[in-house]
């Protein structure tokens, strides 16, 4: 038993009651529907920039890229230009690559050490669940915006086809599954949740790195993926409807309409606490990818200039008072001295 | 090093996108569509099952249907309170709504639902009339 | 060194496995014998005018630490978090996603657990969110924040001194996070209440007095260099003539002092030396040492960017007083991290030396022409490629070698294939490691940043593992019985790593090589190498 994860998961439960309980039971639709969701959305766009400019508010003393390959230098040497950037369109590749692929991830390898020998296995699970859960989520959050915009613009309409590319169906008596057709995305990004989840709990070396604030969004991201799963393919939910409140949301005429079920609001107040938690918590590495110094600047350190704003004088040890203190000595070597 | 004003261009773009919603419908009227009913439909009072279930379920019950006609050549559908249908998207279906553009149509726009039922059964007879 | 586990016992000791029944917060430090180096002579500390000089020891429960010292530290983690946006940025963003965890040369060598890089840098961070952070303040430890006490500072000093700042972890870390700046600031803020070791304070004042983190005075630094001449002329006929302090030389070359002072260092200082005599024989350039910057290295860069720049303002410095045209810098790792990432920016421009341009081949450094500052292996490497060097290469005949990259060329700059084409041009026989464990995935020596003191020798040997198990590899696998590598702290610590591990792997520099292979103008048949070792087919002479 580990207590971070069970306090998260806890957290996730009574978050999950509190919606659900008073949408239900107190009928607090207004609140959870309307009133939430703003707080979380002002919350999440304020904090976001306050982070941000918080750390464009500290300085970038020195140029500290970590260089990953082969530095410019002379002219039959080559450079890795992505891994070792001197200019700004090379450091715009590496960036691209790094927040657009995982780079640096994509190297992980894993040590084994056997009757004395080390060796270094291929590592690629985390790089594939990783990028398989960023950009799933990427491809769910982009599909919802049906129910934000009106009319919905082609390329969603484009989105939700690919997404619903693999039409699975299965039809029963007792069960039927696949309409409205599968989005694969949503499927993909419970699965990849679950593996980061797992991974947590199973390798002991990360499970005992993790905190609780590690397993606290998986289990939020989890929620969200299963409350909308639920609603889609098992419970239903009248989507006109949920389109109505949405898009009262989006244009600022918010409605409450008749027959939404307490899951619906359940996953609305899981995606605004996940909204409204982003800027205090290590998600806003979506922000610090960008602004990290050892991978957004160019090696050209020798080549040009890096100025740092708050550079002070220091106290030296002068050639003057280092000839002072030696003159002697050094002339009885026969080295030059400046004052005889 | 000064790159302030990158990182406030960014996170303007960055907040453009995120508020896109927001700004995208600005000016645009969306009125929730309100599905019509024929003449035939208000009769009727009650489809094959109640209309809550209809609203949200009634993709999964034509799944049911075409399923059990296709493969097991099972035509008639008996609802709850023991009333007999033909279980047909053309001749059941369409024929009390058989205002596809205003009943089903809407809805679907509205939600970016696009059923392949139409792939086959693309034109209806009993609008045409 | 009598209490060093035997390889087989220390190899039984790397247990990867964390503890199950407790978290790492509370699992308290256990300060342990071997794995530390000693307290900072107060001496050393008041030398530099630091603060809180004193005598203290780590095995004592008092650090005799000044009243205010949470204080002190949360005052200056302030201050670091607005000056260094990599702080910052490093403190806030980290997922724990553990990619990290097995990348580090002393997780790997130790177990220990925090030796997991992103470990390392919860000891800051958790100190961090309890007193900066909002989440921190108000759900305490399940936001992972915990108050500063005296053994939260003790595990940090621990810890980071368990940290070579070698940069590993941060080419596999996906936000680029790297440990060598979080245990720099962790360093600094130790150093704020005078919690230095010793083997990084007194070179440091050393230095700031004599010019060398040794302390070698000017008259004994020319007796060394005499001495170096003396061996030359046994094994070349050749008698050199040094340039020392000299004025309106034409290049200032700097090195660390270490070369001067220990083998196997010595025979890459003797092989600059006999390069510099060829050079300036053969095409009269004239590059110049210098007693004052004597020292390339920057044990400073262990204590804090201050002293760092106290102690490399003494390069430019001593350049413009001797007006030279440019600065030829020596084969070290940290040194060049130094130069190559903060010189410029700490103490130039350098607007009284001229773009740095071969006098020889004519080929203009264009990646130092701000700086101005080449290294050797750029300078060498452009030799060779022109064709300006007499080689007899098979005065390396006997060698099987391969490279070792040192960190901070490798990740802080990039010299990766200069030194290669070095070594390929004057030894027949050369052999890489295994992928994982060069270039840019290079592992540290161990003993870096400070930390190639004797007291800690399990660390080293722990630390050094990794490297010395591909070492180990490559001399199964082809024979190999010598590893270049172009860092004196490397030189220093290798022979040890190596005689622990694979006793049969020597330890050279690459100007070593190049000098072996280097035809002076009028030498005398050479029966031996540099080290007085006979070459091949030439037992019998050297004999003699």
């Amino acid at each position: 038993m580990n207590v971070n994860y069970i306090f998260s998961l806890i957290v996730v439960v009574v978050l999950f009651l509190l919606a659900y309980v008073g949408v239900e039971a107190a009928g607090l639709q207004v609140f959870f529907g309307v009133i939430i969701p703003y707080l979380a959305l002002v919350i999440f766009i304020v904090g976001f920039f306050y982070r941000v400019m918080g750390w464009a508010r500290s300085t970038v003393p020195f140029r500290i890229p970590t260089t990953c390959g082969q530095q410019e230098s002379l002219p039959w040497i080559k450079q890795n230009k992505i891994d070792n950037p001197s200019t700004l369109l090379h450091v715009l590749v590496r960036m691209a690559l790094e927040v657009l692929l995982f780079r640096s991830l994509f190297r992980n390898s894993r040590m084994e050490l056997k009757n004395s020998r080390l060796s270094y296995k291929l590592e690629i699970w985390l790089w594939l669940f990783s990028l398989a859960f960023h950009y799933s989520f990427l491809v769910v959050l982009v599909r919802h915006l049906r129910f934000f915009l009106e009319p919905v613009p082609f390329i969603i309409k484009q989105i939700e086809v690919v997404d619903g590319f693999f039409r699975i169906e299965f039809v029963s008596e007792v069960l039927t599954v696949g309409l409205p057709g599968i989005y694969i995305s949503g499927l993909v990004l419970l699965a990849a949740v679950t593996f980061l989840f797992l991974r947590r709990i199973f390798i002991p070396q990360v499970r005992y790195i993790s905190l609780a604030a590690d397993y606290f969004p998986l289990f939020l991201i989890m929620g969200i993926a299963i409350t909308g799963i639920m609603m889609r393919y098992f419970t239903k939910v009248d989507v006109v409807g949920v389109k109505e409140l949405t898009l009262g949301l989006a244009t600022f005429h918010p409605t409450i309409p008749e027959g939404v079920g307490g899951l619906f609001y359940v996953h609305l107040f899981f995606v605004s606490t996940l909204f409204a938690y982003f800027p205090f918590s290590k998600l806003m590495h979506l922000g610090g990818v960008f602004l990290s110094p050892t991978r957004n600047l160019a090696n050209n350190n020798r080549a040009v200039r890096h100025i740092n704003p708050w550079n002070y004088p220091v106290p030296v040890h002068t050639y003057e008072e280092y000839e002072d203190e030696f003159r002697e000595k050094m002339v009885g070597v026969g080295l030059p001295v400046e004052k005889e | 090093m000064n790159d302030k004003n990158k990182i406030i261009a960014g996170l303007i773009i960055f907040g453009v996108i995120i508020t896109f919603p927001l700004w995208y419908n600005m000016g645009k009227a969306s009125p929730v569509p309100e599905p019509e009913l024929t003449t035939t439909a208000k009769a009727a009072k009650q489809c094959v099952r109640e209309t809550e279930y209809m609203t949200a379920e009634h993709m999964q019950l034509l799944d049911v249907w075409r399923d059990s006609v296709v493969r097991y050549g099972k035509r008639i559908y008996v609802n709850s309170s023991g009333k007999e249908f033909d279980m047909s998207l053309s001749n059941t279906c369409l024929d009390c709504h058989s205002n596809k553009a205003e009943f089903c149509d809407r809805c679907h726009t509205y939600a970016s639902v696009d059923p392949y039922c139409w792939d086959c059964h693309i034109d209806n007879p009993k609008e045409k009339e | 060194m009598k209490d060093l586990p035997k390889p087989d016992g220390l190899v039984s000791m790397m247990d990867h496995m964390p503890p199950k029944d407790k978290g790492w917060m509370d699992t308290p430090v256990k300060i342990r014998k071997g794995m530390y180096c000693y307290a900072s002579n107060p001496k050393s500390v008041k030398y530099l005018g630091l603060p809180y000089p004193r005598e203290w020891s780590p095995m004592d429960d008092d650090w005799k630490l000044p009243e205010n010292w949470k204080e002190i530290i949360s005052e200056g983690f302030r201050e670091r978090l607005e000056r260094f946006r990599s702080f910052k940025i490093f403190m806030d963003v980290c997922v724990r996603c553990g990619a990290c965890a097995d990348k580090c040369h002393f997780f790997i060598g130790t177990g220990d657990p925090k030796n997991m890089p992103v470990l390392r840098a919860e000891l800051l961070r958790s100190v961090y969110r309890n007193d900066f952070t909002t989440a921190g303040k108000v759900l305490g430890k399940f936001a992972g924040a915990r108050e500063m006490t005296l053994d939260v500072l003790k595990e940090w000093w621990y810890y980071f001194f368990q940290c070579t700042e070698c940069r590993r972890c941060s080419v596999f870390c996906p936000y680029g996070i790297d440990t060598a700046e979080i245990t720099i600031m962790g360093r600094e803020l130790l150093n704020l209440i005078g919690l230095n070791i010793d083997w990084i304070a007194t070179p440091v004042a050393n230095c700031y007095r004599t010019g060398n983190h040794l302390g070698i005075q000017p008259h004994a630094f020319k007796d060394m260099m005499d001495f170096f001449v003396d061996e030359i002329e046994d094994i070349t006929g050749i008698r050199l003539a040094p340039s020392i302090n000299k004025k309106g030389a034409d290049i200032l070359f700097i090195t660390p002092s270490g070369d001067v002072f220990a083998d196997p260092g010595t025979y890459t200082c003797m092989g600059y030396m006999m390069l510099f005599h060829y050079l300036k024989e053969k095409f009269g350039i004239d590059i110049t040492w210098s007693t004052y910057a004597s020292e390339g290295g920057n044990f400073g860069f262990f204590t804090s960017h201050e002293t760092m720049k106290r102690l490399n303002a003494k390069m430019y410095a001593e350049a413009k007083r001797l007006g030279v045209k440019w600065i030829l810098g020596g084969e070290c790792g940290h040194m060049w991290r130094v130069i190559h990432q903060y010189m410029d920016t700490l103490n130039g421009p350098a607007n009284f030396l001229e773009e740095p341009v071969s006098p020889i081949t004519g080929t203009k450094f264009e990646n130092a022409k701000s700086t101005k500052v080449v290294h050797i292996a750029e300078f060498t490497s452009d030799l060779i490629q022109h064709d300006k060097l007499d080689l007899d290469i098979s005065r390396n005949d006997h060698l099987k070698v391969t490279f070792h990259d040192s960190c901070n060329p490798a990740r802080g700059m990039g010299l990766l294939d200069e030194p290669r084409h070095v070594i390929r041009n004057v030894c027949e026989h050369f052999y890489e490691m295994p992928p994982n464990t060069i270039r840019e995935q290079t592992f540290c020596c161990g003993s870096g940043a400070g930390l190639n003191a004797g007291e800690d020798m399990e660390l080293r040997m722990a630390g050094g593992f990794p490297r010395a198990n591909a070492v180990k590899y490559v001399h199964e696998k082809y024979g190999v019985n010598m590893m270049a590598c172009i860092c004196a702290i490397d030189r220093a610590a290798f022979p040890d790593l190596m005689s622990y591990w694979v006793p049969e792997v020597d330890i050279t520099g690459i100007h070593e090589l190049v000098a072996n292979a280097l035809i002076l103008p009028g030498e005398k048949e050479r029966s031996t190498d540099l080290r007085s070792e006979p070459l091949p087919g030439m037992e019998d002479e050297a004999d003699e």
